[in-house]
């Protein structure tokens, strides 16, 4: 299975200050591989530098196309969705124009109208509340907001960080199922950035390891999660 | 920057005490009219002196320096003509007025920063004229016509003329006023000033009572320019409400950045240029015209407008920056740390990726 | 009582005025933080590019839309050229290039078309428009067309995509970018947007003051205080403070001249309105700088 997203040696700095020294990985086309690390371990700037939200250098090669220096917006036009870390929903926005928003770069504007009763359909919540204003939804709604509207960009692959982050158990677990569908049935593959390691290994097929800025693991999710290192480190057990 | 030489310094002073003197040898080179003029760049450095510590070496913005300008001008005209006070007593007069002034305003600008600031006094330079012109204060202020003075008189019969006396008077007051800078700067005081400016939030953690430096900064900076005014009162011996309006202030502006923002001896470079140009605006255009093919004036605003957004593109730390940096290039040495040396413009915090609350 | 509904007319219109201009300030600064110091000049300079097209034969609303489109051009190339380039450039290098603007409109107007002061016609017939003895016909036409621009205004941002867009981007550059929307064009949008809205506001007024290079001054102060006081942050703020300013300017002239005539004594008219306005700004900025309907920005140290 070609790869759907390469990165080589990826270094990434918030100006001066190195964040990211010698990541590298494979996402396959079609499944969800998760990054995992403590805190500090560089993950979601791994994530940022694939969307040249800081400075980066290395490889990211997406469908055959090269993202290094490419302006955030037009990566985002090549079909990558990222749901930033604390959710990033226009709070002044209602859930409708949030939606909307993120179908201001889709050539058919008739088919916005499919594309959001197909999102609503995986979040029902959401339909709910649709002139609410996004800033008064609940951690939990927001959450399902902002990967809503990854949703409405029709994306090949989204890139998720830290989705867990602030939200009470079953809303994380009612999201990760609905990840899974989407995953499953739109044929979204997905980059997921968790603290939540055994979350994060029930739901991929695949893992990463990050220690202050480099990968030091890698393999099948199941492997990953029956090493000894791992499971004492990340696991608890 | 290296230490202005000593010597060099020496030499500019000696020539600057001699050359007038050669009037009667030289009446042509050292005429009246230059000298006159030389008088008013002196006026200006000191103006754009008191900018420059408000703005350069503190961080405060201000475009409304003429007010204090105008302040000065008035209460040394008022004494003059009302109270016969000798010319020369109204420069401490006026410094001590504008003082008052400046920390008055320099209260609720603690509350401001950056862009809020800027339009405050923004609006104080726009409603300067106005408030000059008011009923009520017309039997000081003469209203829209103005006060007339007389040009300060040689004294003790010495054999000058007006114009060089008034060259001597204004010369003995820049060098005192920038000798007393310098010392400022180069003091503890100085230091908290510049680190207000540089590292805002920190100073104050420091210990440093940010606000009693940011209220007294603003008094002396306006003591500095209200001076100025002062001095142009007897220099020109005439004040008038429309001469201290927007386009004053925009002059200091252009003396303070063309001559280099945080720079003592840029603000004597930054005086002399804005008055240069603005002399020679009739022979800009002039020249626009005739050799240029332009077919309108070029008034110097507008080469003052465009000096501006240029300046901030290629030299934002001003002409004496911009020979820091090239004698920088050229000697390779280790540059030894001053405070009339242009500082890197601090860039702003960069923004954290999150929602602003509107 | 006439002369106070006058007054009050008057200060509609006025306040129509000021809320087109201070509109222009918000809408820069919602999207890139900074306040327009150039805004009254450019408006007068595209008032200037209406009158040389009518001197050339176009009439009164074919200047005025073709000089509005001008402005608009002229606005995002601003953007784009001069103040693009110095997006984390300090606030004092970003004041100074407002400043140069301002000196450079002001200037080429007096270069270009001279300081002489030029009478500007008035669109709106004498006749038909107007309640007499209440508003007259330019007022009555000032505060309608403002309406219609306002009203155009806010359709365009609250119902069209692109609008959506800009406003997105004025309030979370960085997330609008992962949605796919090129911010940078965005903002050079809102400054053509800005620059149209002030053409509008400029065009209206020349007939009312006279058009002249310094004819902006003034009213840009009083844009700027109607922005602080419905609440720098906020679009419909700014067009309500316009308004209320407008008013509140003129009933503060229509006392002066009461009590004047009542009891001789001359404590405020028309030629203190500057200084009014400059006591407007520095209450707000100092008392209430969130004004009416903004939101105090908390600094994150």
């Amino acid at each position: 299975m070609a790869a759907l997203l390469e990165v080589k040696g990826l270094k990434a700095f918030y100006g001066q200050t190195q964040a990211i020294y010698d990541v590298g990985f494979e996402i396959p086309d079609g499944g969800i591989t998760t990054l995992l690390g403590a805190n500090g371990a560089g993950k979601t700037t791994t994530l940022r530098a694939i969307c040249n939200m800081v400075r980066t250098e290395g490889t990211v090669r997406f469908a055959g196309k090269d993202l290094v220096g490419m302006p955030t917006e037009e990566i985002v036009r090549l079909r990558i969705a990222h749901v930033p870390e604390g959710r990033g929903t226009f709070t002044s926005l209602t859930v409708d124009e949030n939606l909307r928003i993120a179908a201001y770069t889709r050539k058919d504007k008739a088919g916005v109208k499919d594309e959001l009763d197909r999102v609503f359909s995986y979040f029902p919540r959401l339909k709910e509340r649709v002139q609410q204003q996004a800033g008064t939804l609940s951690g939990g709604e927001q959450q399902m907001l902002a990967i809503a509207r990854a949703l409405m960009l029709k994306p090949r692959l989204m890139l998720l960080d830290e989705p867990s982050f602030g939200l009470a158990p079953l809303i994380v677990v009612e999201i990760f199922r609905i990840m899974k569908r989407i995953n499953e049935e739109e044929k979204v593959s997905m980059l997921l950035v968790e603290q939540n390691a055994a979350l994060a290994l029930d739901l991929a097929s695949h893992a990463y390891l990050l220690e202050t800025g480099k990968v030091v693991m890698s393999g099948p999710a199941l492997v990953v999660k029956n090493d000894e290192n791992v499971r004492k480190s990340y696991l608890g057990y | 920057m290296p230490r202005f030489p000593r010597k060099w310094l020496i030499v500019l002073i000696v020539l600057a005490v001699v050359i007038p003197l050669l009037r009667p040898v030289l009446p042509d080179t050292v005429s009246d009219y230059r000298l006159f003029l030389v008088s008013t760049m002196m006026i200006a450095a000191i103006a754009v002196l008191g900018l420059n510590l408000l703005t350069g070496f503190n961080g405060q913005i201000s475009l409304g320096h003429g007010a204090f300008y105008a302040v000065g001008a008035y209460t040394a005209a008022i004494l003059m003509d009302q109270a016969n006070m000798p010319y020369w007593a109204t420069l401490p007069a006026a410094a001590v007025v504008c003082f008052i002034v400046g920390y008055l305003f320099g209260l609720p600008a603690l509350k401001l920063e950056g862009h809020y600031l800027a339009l405050a006094t923004f609006a104080l330079a726009l409603a300067v004229p106005q408030i000059l012109k008011y009923k009520w204060l017309e039997g000081l202020t003469g209203g829209v016509q103005g006060i007339v003075l007389s040009k300060p008189e040689v004294p003790f019969g010495l054999p000058l003329t007006e114009d060089q006396w008034l060259y001597y008077y204004c010369f003995v007051v820049l060098v005192f006023l920038y000798w007393a800078a310098h010392n400022i700067l180069n003091s503890r005081s100085g230091r908290a000033m510049m680190a207000i400016r540089d590292y805002h939030i920190a100073a104050d953690t420091m210990g440093i009572d940010t606000a009693l430096y940011k209220t007294v900064t603003f008094g002396i900076s306006a003591a500095y320019t209200g001076i100025a005014g002062a001095l142009s009162a007897s220099a020109i011996a005439f004040v008038a409400p429309d001469s201290f309006n927007i386009f004053l202030s925009i002059k200091f502006l252009i003396g303070l950045v063309v001559g280099g923002i945080g720079s003592l001896t840029g603000s004597i470079v930054g005086g002399i240029f804005y008055v240069l140009v603005d002399n020679s605006a009739q022979a800009l255009s002039t020249f626009a015209k005739n050799d240029l093919g332009l077919q309108f004036d070029l008034s110097a605003y507008t080469v003052f407008g465009i000096l501006l957004i240029v300046l901030m593109f290629l030299m934002p730390t001003g002409i004496v920056g911009g020979i820091y940096a090239l004698w920088r290039s050229l000697h390779r040495g280790p540059a030894i740390v001053d405070p009339h040396a242009a500082p890197a413009p601090a860039k702003s915090a960069s923004q954290p990726a999150t929602e602003r609350s509107h | 009582m006439e002369q106070f509904l006058q007054q009050l007319a008057s200060g509609l219109a006025n306040g129509a005025i000021y809320a087109c201009v201070a509109l222009a300030l918000v809408m820069i600064y919602v999207s890139t933080d900074h306040l327009n110091f150039a805004q009254g000049e450019m408006a007068m300079f595209s008032t200037y590019i209406s009158w040389q097209l009518m001197s050339w034969g176009l009439s009164f609303w074919t200047a005025f839309i073709a000089a509005v489109l001008i402005s608009f051009v002229l606005g995002v190339l601003i953007e784009r050229v001069i103040l693009r380039p110095l997006h984390n450039a300090p606030v004092l290098s970003v004041v100074v290039v407002f400043i140069g603007l301002l000196a450079i409109c002001n200037s080429m107007a007096g270069a270009i078309w001279s300081y002489l002061i030029k009478e500007y016609p008035s669109p709106f017939p004498k006749s038909s428009f107007g309640i007499a003895g209440v508003i007259g016909p330019h007022q009555l036409g000032v505060v309608l067309v403002t309406l219609i621009v306002l009203g155009l205004l806010f359709t365009f941002f609250r119902y069209t995509p692109l609008g959506l867009a800009m406003r997105a981007a004025a309030q979370n550059p960085s997330m609008a970018r992962l949605v796919g929307v090129r911010v940078d064009w965005m903002l050079a949008l809102g400054w053509g947007l800005a620059a149209a809205v002030g053409a509008v506001a400029g065009i209206m007024v020349a007939h009312i003051v006279y058009l002249d290079p310094n004819m902006m001054g003034g009213i840009l102060l009083y844009a700027f205080a109607s922005a602080l006081v419905g609440g720098i942050g906020n679009p419909g703020g700014a067009v309500i403070g316009g308004f209320i300013v407008g008013v509140l300017e003129n009933m503060v002239a229509f006392a002066g001249n009461q009590i004047e005539k009542a009891t001789g004594v001359y404590i405020i008219g028309n030629g203190e309105k500057l200084t009014v306005a400059l006591i407007i700004v520095i209450f707000v900025l100092t008392v209430k700088p969130a004004g009416l309907f903004g939101r105090v920005v908390v600094k994150r140290v």
